[in-house]
């Protein structure tokens, strides 16, 4: 039997996880897996904190990924990287972009961000991949690919093949953004180990 | 199930329900947007050989899918849970009437209220307005369910309702595809029996309900959507929807009823499979329907006494309530700033919703929205909301309860889609019984909260095809309201001295506070300055802070750190707008005094 596997997608609303927990789920089906995801839409969706959920294996039952057992989380930002903690487990990898966008009450001077994130979550055991998804993608050229940076670095902890993921890029995205896109799934993939 | 097969897509629940109503050959559907449900709509209108349209609110949409029913062919009629209780009044004699064609109601419940204000279990409504009720646990299900719906409801002459939760509806899975089912030509035909409900033709109905519930639980029995699921018999689960999922991975052994059809309920497959285990436990989200209704049976179950009765479920929960003890240790949470949910940059209803936060003293009765928002700090600009179009009543029974003392201090706001939803007899009955409450309408030409829908003040239909948009002033004068001004939130000055002049005016008053939404695609296209911050002049007095809007952060500073910068030493901070985040409005520039805000025009 096939491993099957969970992978939460945490983030600000705006910032194209829904693209990237897509193409994550499309190359688990190319890889013959059963795949759910779970999503919340409406409100929360307004610059709050969102979460995705993401189950493949050889069948599916419960949509939502049982506290404790994340093998990965792809947090787009850091605060939302030690948000669903309860989620995780000491074998977990964090693959986290080192983003840092403001709550309200941070913004507004009622709170200050925390400094030393990446730090509670290595202290845990947890294995923490930091990146500069924006600074990439703007090298790449086009800023809105941060997302599929992100998807290339957490690539590095599946057994799905590369090309698989190039293949649903293909198939997925707008023809004119196929390429640019692709540049930034092998960006993503070569910093996890450069 | 993998994507192997050709035939198999990956959708949503709400994309499946979609599909499921095509292939059932649905001809009429109508719906009001709501969250978990908007997409089926959205989904079906892209269909061929489907009429499909957006309501003005659920009673209106379920009173379109009886006529359709009425004349014959399948209908289809969609709402979140909360919509349900607008369209209770046609749902109930719609149990007694039934219809032609196939008439499926989807009510889409949203335990956790991820975004809601009540988290219904509208399990109940099949009870109590004696409906069979399909409860799907996947999306792969709920496409199949559709078809046995409209089957069920043609066959026992009767509404089904169709339950889905936040679960079902927001979750990917494969799901198969198949062929469009024959569909019938619609006709008239007079049967006043059965369609004219005054007392006499409807007791008779009444009596036929009864006949049919017997025959629904005969089906019951039978129906393979409620099957037995081998296994260990030390203990056994009755389950469905969503929960069976956890039930599924928490004891993946035990032996399991599932039940599709939530109501009626098939006695005597709950008391045989009662029979063969030890234990029974029913799992299921928020209210104890099933369970209660085993009881009566005089069948012994667990249920509440273990399980959660409010909130969501997953499978750690449902192991956690059974077997305690093989639950391992979980990370603490860490204490972390919180991130609710805010108004985007540059929106509209943040401008309205200052001028109100300037004014300590007045009540603002709020309604369901994007706008609901205001309620968050740092505006802190919204003192109640409790369901589509109350704001407006509700001031109104504020105003008659404070008298004097009220006087130029009762405001309701409601957004545009709300207004036509419910929020027009509120301001009719205002009218009408003198009040002097004041009617705030904030026209941002969409329904934004469920992510742009067309509505009848917007001017296009579901399909995006030109339709009438409503005139506000003019619907506002014709129910007798004498004074009503438009204002641009935007401008935050002729903002807060309309709404001073206006709460104050002892008659009922409209503002409509009209500005596009900031998400709406020609906004984001249009040039738009953007807005930032000259640190160099900036006194650190935060009115622009006020704001809360998200584009605009705080940066604290220490007292050297104040003289560095050429501040005066007690300055505790200093304003940064993210150029990337500024939509252009402009509200920050309005109410900075000492020119740290300026814009620039962009290219």
């Amino acid at each position: 039997m096939k491993q099957g596997g969970n992978i939460l997608f945490s983030g600000v609303g705006g910032q194209g996880i829904l693209l990237a927990s897509e193409l994550t789920a499309y190359a688990q089906l190319e890889a013959g897996f059963d795949v759910k995801k779970s999503e919340v839409h409406g409100m929360a969706q307004r610059g709050g904190s969102v979460v995705a959920h993401l189950k493949y294996g050889e069948r599916v039952y419960s949509p939502l990924i049982e506290p404790g057992t994340a093998d990965i989380q792809v947090a787009f930002e850091e605060l939302e990287a030690a948000r669903y903690l309860l989620y995780l487990h000491k074998d977990s990898a964090v693959v986290v972009n080192t983003q840092k966008i403001l709550p309200p009450a941070v913004a507004t001077g009622k709170a200050s961000y925390p400094d030393n994130i990446l730090d509670e979550l290595k202290s845990r055991g947890i294995n923490v991949v930091a990146l500069d998804a924006f600074a990439i993608a703007r090298e790449i050229g086009e800023l809105r690919t941060a997302n599929v940076v992100m998807v290339g670095a957490m690539s590095n902890f599946l057994s799905v093949s590369p090309q698989i993921f190039l293949d649903v890029i293909d198939q997925r995205v707008k023809k004119q953004f196929c390429e640019v896109n692709k540049k930034a799934f092998q960006a993503g993939r070569d910093i996890v180990y450069s | 199930m993998t994507l192997k097969s050709k035939e198999s897509l990956w959708l949503s629940g709400n994309e499946a329900i979609a599909l499921g109503a095509w292939e059932a050959g649905v001809q009429v559907a109508s719906g009001y947007p709501g969250t978990p449900s908007t997409e089926i709509m959205e989904n079906l209108s892209k269909y061929d050989g489907v009429y499909t349209e957006w309501a003005p609110n659920e009673k209106v949409g379920l009173e379109v899918a009886i006529g359709a029913s009425f004349a014959g062919v399948r209908a289809l009629a969609t709402m979140k849970h909360v919509g349900l209780n607008v369209a209770a009044d046609p749902l109930f004699t719609a149990s007694y009437t039934g219809g032609r064609g196939g008439l499926v109601v989807v009510t889409a419940d949203d335990p956790e209220m991820h975004s809601s204000q009540n988290e219904q279990d509208n399990r109940n409504y099949a009870f109590a307005a004696k409906l069979p009720m399909l409860e799907p646990s996947d999306p792969a299900e709920a496409r199949e369910m559709l078809a046995r719906a409209f089957e069920i409801s043609e066959r026992f002459d009767t509404p089904v309702l169709f339950r889905t939760t936040t679960r079902i509806a927001h979750v990917k899975g494969v799901v198969e595809q198949g062929d469009r089912d024959a569909t019938a030509g619609a006709s008239i035909e007079k049967m006043p029996g059965k369609f004219v409900m005054l007392p006499g033709p409807a007791r008779v109905r009444r009596a036929e309900i009864e006949k049919r519930m017997r025959s629904l639980r005969e089906l019951a029995e039978n129906l393979e959507e409620n099957r037995v699921e081998e296994g260990t018999r030390t203990r056994g689960f009755i389950t469905a929807g969503t929960s069976y999922n956890y039930v599924k991975e928490a004891f993946p052994d035990a032996a399991v009823l599932k039940l599709g059809m939530i109501w009626p309920l098939p006695e005597q497959k709950i008391r045989d499979f009662a029979g063969t285990v030890d234990e029974l436990i029913v799992v299921e989200e928020l209210d104890p329907f099933l369970e209660t209704h085993i009881k009566a049976m005089g069948i012994p179950c667990r249920g509440k006494d273990l399980i959660p009765a409010q909130g969501e479920l997953n499978s750690f929960i449902v192991r956690k309530s059974i077997d305690p003890d093989t639950v391992g240790q979980l990370f603490e949470p860490l204490d972390l700033p919180m991130r609710p949910p805010n108004m985007c940059a540059g929106c509209p209803h943040r401008g309205l919703f200052y001028g109100l936060s300037r004014m300590k003293d007045v009540f603002v009765s709020g309604d369901i929205g994007c706008y609901t928002l205001a309620f968050l700090p740092p505006l802190s600009a919204m003192d109640s909301c409790v369901c589509m179009g109350a704001s407006i009543t509700i001031a109104h029974g504020m105003a008659k309860a404070l008298g004097k003392e009220g006087e130029g201090k009762i405001v309701a706001v409601l957004g545009d889609s709300t207004f036509m939803h419910s929020g027009i007899t509120g301001l009719v009955n205002s009218v009408y019984n003198n009040s002097y409450s004041t009617v705030i309408i904030l026209d941002n030409r969409i329904t934004a909260m469920t992510g742009h829908q067309h509505n009848p003040a917007s001017g296009y239909t579901i399909k995006g095809e030109p339709a009438n948009a409503i005139n506000f002033e003019e619907l506002c004068r014709a129910v007798g309201v004498k004074q009503v001004v438009v204002v641009n939130p935007h401008d935050i000055d002729a903002t807060r001295r309309v709404l001073k002049e206006e709460i104050a005016r002892p008659e009922t008053s409209v503002i409509i506070s009209r500005a596009p939404c900031v998400l709406l695609p020609e906004e984001v296209r249009r040039k738009k300055p953007v807005y930032m911050t000259n640190t160099d002049n900036c006194t650190g007095c935060m009115a622009c802070i006020r704001l809360g809007c998200p584009a605009i952060n705080w940066n604290p500073i220490t007292p050297e750190e104040a003289v560095a910068r050429g501040y005066k030493e007690k300055q505790k901070g200093y304003s940064m707008i993210t150029e990337e985040q500024c939509n252009g409005c402009g509200q920050c520039a309005c109410l900075c005094k000492f020119d740290a805000i300026a814009g620039k025009e962009e290219n």
